[in-house]
């Protein structure tokens, strides 16, 4: 058969199968194959590339438009128009410039080159080929490994990259392999946490289901340089398709050799299996984590011992985010100078974001850790839709709060660090003036008592008091020193929860109070009296002794 | 979906039968009883007690390790509920975009509080953390289908397509 001329990739993602897509794509093909173009015209699945309102949408390569909003009605018109015809439909165009993913395609601000990392192949292949990822240097990266380095130069490199891990605390990545390869055991496991809970936050799940073997081969990477034998991804239980294609993945390389016993005649023994949870936010924690996986409630456990020590079935373990393992095929393929060129130096690379909110595109983007919050916001999500920019939660539920005096600051770890804030998961979520603090801070409190699990007093107590608190200053009802006493118990909360999760109503509390004091204040009634008992920390110490 | 045959009994067996062929083949050891738990809630709707102490004697658990599992996942429920399963985001996105009202025509519509199951065991309505489809939010999710740009005109509507 001829090479087709143009393609057309349709974006199949659990977003879009809701709506619609995949009656889209049948419709198309049905379309093509019906004008005769079958074979000039091929009609492919992809994964989502960046936009996330648009409805269903189709790229048309190497034309490089694209379509939003499509429904099988439409697809008549748009065949005979666009394919038979030769001519773009114009009002179907998603407007704005897109972020096909293109090898050749440099930042939209023309300043630098960087190309994606993470997502280049999500819509631009079908993720359920493995073909098709090998044909754009997919496996290459495991096969220079087990070919030409040692398992202890591959730590070297991934260390020499500077690469941070994505969940969310940005510790090296290099430095937490070498604690685990140094060890010594007859099994080590790699876990590949994609129990992504953060609200707001889908990244994980896109890059899954838009290029599963990306995940797989940076998990079987891992393993080589750790002396791990067995792998688990441990996605949450409503990614529904994540699961399908992840297992397919894993399926599919086994069938080509690429996981399984002796992997490409090396005599390196690698597989993975896939772990479903039963839903929990703590459980992304990765000691509660590997506590689920063993059948327990997930409760994260004390440490020391760290996993790389002691973790799933007590022996050594790592345990990285989906984003970070997509990161070593490149890694390992391009090696770590070529990484260590992009973005910002202290934090090297690309960062996967979904952006939400009072904007223009809302969607998935990555972009190199060098550009500001106000980058993201006019050059990748298209300006504010209405009204003006009033502050970003950066990281999800648990993250910071941000007023346009940060916009410039520029999004990586480091610098972050330096105004007191953290990057948190990937999710930046926008806003306008019509959103209140309060009513946004009570918000934030309903998802937190919904997840505390209830082992530790400080965390559930605090809770309640938190969402208490908030509701009286969103109703303007709030008592005279509410604030102090929310930043009371915010701190104690830090210092005393038993788990991470009672630490984080400090992150979105704490901030809001540093940038929106004044809008807060307005909640608090002057002339209210206090009714006893009070939650203080006092108290709540006392409630639990 | 969810199994809640009014039969009482007589099929139970063949679940139970199910439910023994899935353990036989899960490798053994403790790791099992979460995969294990999300079978058995997927066979009889639910997890009531009887239920979780066959299990706990099947893989040679205590029945209290087993209910402080069942109770800790937002997965499993220890109430029977309806036939279909409707669960509202609870995430900020959703909340922001309008989820309480989402929850107020729902509650109206099929006459149950949040929590609630209607009487003719069709429905049940929970809540749940983000979905990670927060580019259609508002969401809600019945069964394992996810309904995004959720309107309270459009709830009538939705709710007319699970019998
Ligand atoms: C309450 C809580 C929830 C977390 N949820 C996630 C999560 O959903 N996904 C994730 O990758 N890391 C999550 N983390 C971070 C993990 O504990 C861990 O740091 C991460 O998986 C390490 O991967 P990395 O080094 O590749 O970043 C969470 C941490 C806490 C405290
Ligand atoms: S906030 Fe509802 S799906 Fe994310």
């Amino acid at each position: 058969m001829a090479k087709p001329r143009a393609y057309v990739m349709v974006s199949v993602d659990a977003d879009t199968v809701v709506i619609g897509a995949r009656e889209v794509k049948t419709r198309l093909a049905a379309e093509i194959g019906g004008c005769g173009l079958g074979g000039e015209v091929r009609v492919l699945e992809t994964g989502s590339f960046g936009p996330s309102d648009a409805g269903v949408v189709a790229a048309v390569l190497p034309d490089g438009v694209v379509y939003g909003n499509l429904t099988p009605e439409r697809i008549p018109q748009l065949v005979e128009e666009h394919f038979v015809k030769g001519r773009p439909v114009k009002d179907w165009l998603l407007p704005g410039e897109h972020f096909l993913p293109d090898p050749e395609n440099s930042d939209p601000r023309g300043q630098q080159y960087f190309g994606r990392i993470v997502l280049d192949n999500c819509g631009r292949i079908d993720p359920e080929s493995i073909e098709e990822y090998i044909a754009n240097d997919g496996y290459f990266a495991l096969g220079k490994a087990l070919a030409e380095m040692t398992p202890e130069a591959l730590v070297e490199e991934v260390k020499a990259s500077g690469l941070r891990g994505r969940g969310g605390a940005g510790f090296p990545t290099g430095l937490k392999w070498s604690f685990c390869a140094s060890e010594q055991a007859d099994i080590k496991y790699v876990i590949c946490n994609a129990d992504e809970g953060e609200p707001g936050t889908f990244k994980d799940r896109l890059i899954m289901e838009g290029d599963p073997h990306k995940v797989i081969e940076g998990m079987a990477l891992c393993g080589y340089a750790l002396g791990a034998s067995q792998g688990y991804v441990y996605i949450r239980g409503e990614y529904k398709l994540s699961i399908e294609r992840i297992r397919h993945a894993i399926e599919a390389a086994r069938e080509n050799g690429l996981l399984g016993k002796d992997i490409m005649g090396s005599g390196f023994d690698f597989d993975i299996a896939v772990k479903i949870g039963a839903g929990a936010y703590v459980c992304g924690e990765e000691t509660a984590l590997i506590e689920s996986m063993e059948g327990k409630r997930g409760l994260p456990r004390v440490k020391p011992p760290f996993p790389a020590k002691a973790g799933f079935r007590g022996k050594p373990t790592n345990v990285n985010n989906v984003e970070t393992l997509a990161n070593i095929p490149f890694i390992i393929r391009n090696g770590a100078a070529q990484f260590h060129r992009i973005g910002d130096p202290g934090t090297p690379g690309t960062k996967v974001y979904t952006v939400l909110g009072h904007i223009n595109r809302a969607g998935l983007i990555e972009v190199p850790t060098s550009v500001t919050l106000r980058d993201v916001l006019e050059d990748y999500a298209g300006g504010m839709r209405a009204g003006t920019f009033k502050m970003a939660q950066l990281g999800g539920t648990a993250g910071d709060l941000l007023d346009a005096s940060m916009l410039d600051v520029p999004l990586n770890y480091d610098s972050l660090a330096k105004n007191g804030h953290s990057l948190g998961s990937g999710a930046i979520l926008f806003m306008n003036e019509t959103v209140k603090v309060c009513d946004f801070l009570h918000a934030c409190m309903k998802f937190f008592a919904h997840e505390s699990c209830g082992n530790c007093n400080p965390c559930r107590n605090g809770m309640e008091a938190l969402l208490e608190l908030t509701e009286r200053l969103k109703q303007g009802a709030g008592y005279p020193g509410d604030i102090a006493l929310m930043e009371e118990l915010v701190m104690g909360m830090q210092s005393i929860a038993f788990c991470p999760l009672g630490q984080s109503p400090a992150a979105p509390v704490l901030s809001a109070v540093r940038y929106f004091r004044d809008e807060m204040l307005t909640g608090i009634d002057a002339d209210a009296v206090r009714p006893r008992p009070e939650h203080t920390m006092r108290h709540l110490m006392k409630l639990a002794s | 979906m969810a199994n809640t045959c009014e039969c009482e009994g007589s099929c139970t067996s063949v679940v139970y039968e199910e439910l023994d062929a899935f353990m036989a083949d899960c490798p053994k050891g403790r790791d099992r009883l979460i995969p294990v738990l999300q079978k058995a809630q997927e066979l009889f709707g639910y997890l009531p007690v009887e239920v979780q102490e066959y299990v706990a004697q099947a893989l040679e658990l205590p029945v209290s390790e087993v209910y402080g599992v069942v109770t800790f996942y937002h997965y499993f429920t220890m109430e029977p509920r309806g036939r279909h399963t409707i669960n509202v985001c609870l995430g900020t996105e959703c909340y922001v975009r309008g989820a309480k009202k989402i929850v107020e025509a729902l509650s109206e519509n099929l006459n149950i509080k949040m929590g609630g199951t209607t009487e003719d065991r069709r429905f049940s309505l929970t809540t749940q953390r983000c979905f990670g489809a927060c580019g259609l939010a508002p969401v809600i999710m019945i069964n394992d289908d996810v309904h995004g740009r959720v309107t309270p005109k459009k709830i009538a509507g939705i709710l007319a397509q699970y019998e």
